[in-house]
């Protein structure tokens, strides 16, 4: 089976990790990911605010490169990469005449052919198909899956899973031996793109995602998002600042879970690659803890 | 040879100031069978109808053509003035020279020569028209009413003290509605029961009212005035008769842990049941899908404690079967619940509960008996938020509407938590607060200074649960959205008032139409508030729209004055305006070959079989007739019959015809007399 692949710029860059470990869970599924042909940058979350054409020429000029090679589908990872490339593919087909202009500015007749597949449709629809009943190592930790933003909304036009509750990744955990934690911040801010110029304020809104996940017990924060993963992980520093409390959860990319459980190396997923070490505490293999721990037990400083 | 007249009409300037009447009436003149033309300044007025009526009489007209607005306006104006006269009404046509020419061109020739055809097509038809008369039905002076809630109740006892037989039919074990389940009233805080059971009880005890509980309606045919209708009572699984409602049956039924629909799921009920204490009638019903006799084959405890031997386990649906004149829809409505509002956890949070269970919390007769305890563990609360428009006002949840009444029972929930909680904080997060009602505004500013219910402007955008508490997080847009975040003990959403559950397939078993939102649709927004579009059929109540409960009162007696004016007459007229397939002489009888083709077309199933047979009763062909009390005079079956054997009333196929040879013969007046 071969899928068109498009990484963007997060997985060549500051998101190896989620590149390298949806490379080898493709691998270990047999199936095959074409990159997209002399792709660009998506434009996300500049162009867009900027200029209307500009912020839907870029993911088109992709679309179309994707359309000339073959490509029925294309697996995008990274959850703003694949929101502007179905949005973008949503107002082309809605309005003929924008077709056309966007069409004349990056010189290609497109049709808008080729469907966009998040990572989490990726997984369910076609890895976890194929290693059904080969999972290794099953994955038995107690998990909060958060979504973040862009995998759900506008949910007009992702119609993907449900917009206040989504529950996707959490029955891809269940699939692969894990226990997802029942929980309110699914798809609560993380402060997204403020992470630079306003890191103290990421600090403030993802410290409240994990002091919930926290909270009720979570082993790890599960993400398919680099963005969310960067603040999660990477602002570590401004979020223990910010809940004035450490944390040493790990926040991890779903593929990367999915590997684990599929028996592929750790250094495969690039797991050494995350600021925040991924350590789970050790205990009897195939035993999942009953229920949330205590306010005071681990983490607390 | 026809003598026809034709009256142009100014309008005053509404016509007058764009086309050239009297060109018009100097036109219309020269047409052949035109014997009278004029124009004048307001045709409508006294005067204007007397030129008519004075015309018909000196010139002994066959036929007149009113060129002025549209039929709509005036047509029975001038009509009625052609019969003062001595004329067939139906020889008396309008041609449309306002609305289709002046109102809709510039002034100038070309407008001109437009009324001037407009009115040369009207003489057309009006040559050919043949006096009509109009269609009498008899009227069954018995009135359906739908639905045992205030409204229904309201319409039936009007319906009945007026004097007329009603059957109403409820689908629940007993009638009282929603009403019935709540604690207080708004504005004025007066016990819902109280002022409810008093006329449950009127119902059932009317001589003029016949009560269908546990009931549904299985099929309604017919047309104004003369429905058939079958009821389908479902087995209550007790003889009415027998049982005196003693009680015993549902004290012993070892089956208790069902949730009860009377406390909205917040209480439970056995097997064998009576909904509530004032229930009307006060009799049980077996809940078949519960009974443990039903579902496993033994039990029967019920059987052996009833001191009547009221119990029959093999009783089965039965229908009955009536003959109505009308029918008065009060289905009422329901509020949203379920998963749809995963980001307040409702059907998660035990503590997470809506309107209809707060008002049972609230209420003396409820699982608490009144006092406010939160259904998880029976604390009472300290902290109460209130969300108001949950679902309601927001596209994103496909429910674009204002639910109404919501903003009115928050205030009111809010008010009996302070009184039945001193100390309690209530905060009530809205957008707008809609208090348009006599004495409304009143009750929320009382809510605010004297019960200290704490409004904050702003939406919640998530309810979720730590520590024991109720986190709700959301927005002050009174303070330039700040966020808000309050740890409470409950939260009350006011969830959209929706249509009820079987609306849509019982107004398609009604043909009634109904909104996007299947509430079921007046026939005009301002003016036929309480009609449908099927003649005959009337609403009151919530089944149109979310209202609360003086409204639905108002509009159940609007619903039940109609069904008296229709019950004040013995027969219907109407207009003669239907299809009708030909009888000719023997041997063919009709031109109808008997296909049926306009049997399938027929929206209205106006369209019945008619066998022709000789006088000793052999069969000579099956034939297609209209019924006249059906036929809406769509022409629809004309346009399918093969033969031409169906034909419009007052729009007969020669007419139309004549009317577009009149347009295409322009260029030469004089031809096709």
């Amino acid at each position: 089976m071969k899928l068109g692949f498009y990484p963007g710029c997060s997985l060549e860059g500051s998101s190896r990790e989620y590149n390298e470990s949806v490379m080898a869970v493709a691998a270990g599924a047999g199936i095959e990911l074409e990159p997209v042909p002399d792709w660009n940058c998506c434009g996300a979350t500049a162009a867009h605010n900027m200029n209307r054409e500009l912020g839907l020429s870029l993911p088109a000029r992709i679309l179309a490169k994707a359309e000339a090679a073959g490509m029925k589908e294309i697996v995008v990872p990274c959850a703003a990469c694949y929101s502007r490339l179905k949005v973008t593919r949503h107002e082309l087909l809605e309005d003929e005449e924008l077709r056309r202009r966007i069409s004349a500015i990056i010189e290609y007749d497109l049709r808008c052919e080729p469907e966009i597949i998040n990572v989490l449709q990726f997984l369910d629809s076609r890895v976890m198909p194929a290693i059904e009943g080969r999972i290794k190592s099953p994955f038995d930790r107690r998990v909060a899956c958060y979504y973040g933003c862009l995998l759900v909304r506008p949910h007009k036009i992702l119609k993907f899973d449900r917009l206040e509750d989504p529950r996707s990744m959490d029955e891809i955990i269940r699939r692969i031996g894990g226990d997802p934690i029942d929980w309110a911040f699914k798809t609560e801010c993380c402060g997204a793109g403020l992470s630079v110029s306003k890191t103290e304020l990421v600090g403030r809104l993802s410290g409240r995602i994990l002091e919930d996940a926290r909270i009720r017990g979570a082993e790890a924060v599960i993400v398919a998002c680099p963005m969310c993963h960067s603040n999660l992980d990477l602002r570590r520093g401004a979020i223990e600042k910010a809940m004035n409390r450490k944390y040493d959860m790990p926040a991890i990319f779903i593929t990367q879970a999915v590997g684990l459980a599929m028996g592929i190396d750790p250094a495969k997923l690039g797991l050494n690659r995350h600021m925040v070490p991924v350590k789970f505490r050790e205990r009897p293999a195939g035993k999942v803890p009953a229920g949330p721990e205590s306010p005071a037990a681990a983490g607390e400083v | 040879m026809s003598r026809i007249g034709v009256f142009i009409c100014h309008c005053g300037e509404n016509i007058g100031a764009t086309v050239d009447c009297e060109k018009v009436a100097a036109a219309a003149a020269k047409i052949p069978g035109v014997v009278h033309s004029v124009d004048y300044k307001y045709m409508c007025s006294d005067p204007g109808q007397n030129m008519i009526k004075e015309a018909i009489r000196e010139k002994n007209l066959t036929g007149v053509v009113v060129g002025a607005c549209s039929p709509r306006m005036h047509e029975p104006t001038f009509r009625r003035a052609c019969e003062e006269a001595g004329l067939n009404p139906f020889l008396c046509e309008m041609a449309n020279i306002r609305e289709h020419c002046s109102w809709v061109h510039e002034k100038g020739d070309p407008t001109t020569e437009k009324a001037i055809d407009l009115v040369r097509v009207i003489v057309e038809k009006v040559r050919r028209n043949k006096p009509l008369v109009p269609i009498k039905v008899p009227v069954t002076k018995t009135a359906l009413v739908l639905g045992g809630g205030i409204a229904g109740i309201q319409a039936a006892l009007d319906i009945a003290n007026a004097g007329h037989k009603v059957i109403m039919v409820e689908r629940s074990p007993s009638i009282g509605g929603h009403m019935s389940q709540l604690s207080e009233t708004f504005p004025t805080l007066d016990c819902s029961q109280c002022i409810l059971t008093p006329r449950m009880v009127e119902v059932a005890r009317h001589a003029n009212i016949t009560l269908h509980t546990y009931s549904e309606i299985e099929s309604i045919e017919g047309f104004i005035g003369n429905f058939k209708v079958k009821i389908r009572k479902k087995a209550r699984s007790i003889d009415m008769k027998a049982c005196t409602g003693c009680g015993l049956c549902s004290q012993k039924c070892p089956t208790r842990k069902i949730p009860s629909e009377f406390d909205a799921g917040l209480g439970t009920r056995p097997a064998i049941y009576v909904p509530f204490p004032q229930a009307v009638p006060n009799k049980p019903v077996i809940d078949r899908l519960n009974c443990t006799y039903y579902l496993k084959g033994k039990c029967r405890l019920c059987e052996k404690v009833c001191p009547t031997q009221a119990i029959r386990f093999d009783q089965e649906d039965e229908i009955v079967e009536a003959d109505i004149g009308a029918v008065v829809l009060a289905t009422g409505f329901e509020i949203k619940h379920g998963d749809f509002f995963p980001e307040y956890g409702f059907g998660k949070f035990k503590d997470v509960i809506d309107g209809m269970q707060f008002e049972r919390l609230a209420s003396a007769s409820g699982p608490t008996l009144g006092e406010i305890r939160r259904p998880s563990d029976g604390k009472k609360p300290e902290t109460v938020v209130f969300i108001a428009c949950a679902g309601s006002r927001d596209p994103a949840k496909g429910i674009e509407y204002c639910s109404k009444i919501c903003c009115m029972y928050t205030a009111k929930h809010a008010m009996l938590y302070r009184h039945k909680v001193h100390g309690g904080n209530a905060y009530i997060f809205y957008m707008d607060i809609r208090a348009g009602g006599k004495m409304y505004e009143e009750f929320v500013r009382r809510a605010i200074e004297e019960d200290g219910v704490k409004y904050v402007r702003g939406r919640v955008s998530r309810v979720y649960e730590r520590e024991g508490k109720l986190i709700v997080q959301g927005a002050d847009t009174l303070l330039g959205a700040q966020p808000v975040e309050i740890e409470a003990d409950m939260v009350v959403l006011a969830t959209a008032a929706v249509a009820n559950d079987g609306a849509e397939e019982l107004a398609q078993k009604m043909h009634v139409s109904y909104d996007a939102h299947k509430f079921f649709a007046e026939a005009h927004p301002k003016l036929k508030p309480v009609e449908t579009n099927t003649a005959g059929i009337f609403l009151a109540g919530a089944c149109q729209a979310p209202k609360d409960i003086p409204e639905s009162v108002a509009q159940a007696s609007g619903a039940a004055s109609k069904v008296g004016a229709l019950f004040s007459q013995d027969e219907l007229t109407r207009e003669p305006v239907i299809a009708v397939v030909n009888r000719s002489a023997p041997p063919l009888y009709s031109t109808c070959v008997g296909c049926f083709l306009c049997q399938a077309a027929c929206p209205y199933q106006a369209i019945e079989r008619e066998e022709i047979r000789t006088r000793d009763g052999k069969l000579i062909k099956t034939v297609a007739k209209v019924n006249p009390g059906l036929c809406q005079g769509c022409g629809t079956c004309v346009a399918v019959c093969r033969t031409k054997a169906i034909d419009l009333q007052g729009f007969s196929n020669e007419q139309v015809f004549a009317e577009v040879m009149a347009l295409l013969d322009r260029s030469e007046p004089d031809a096709g007399i």
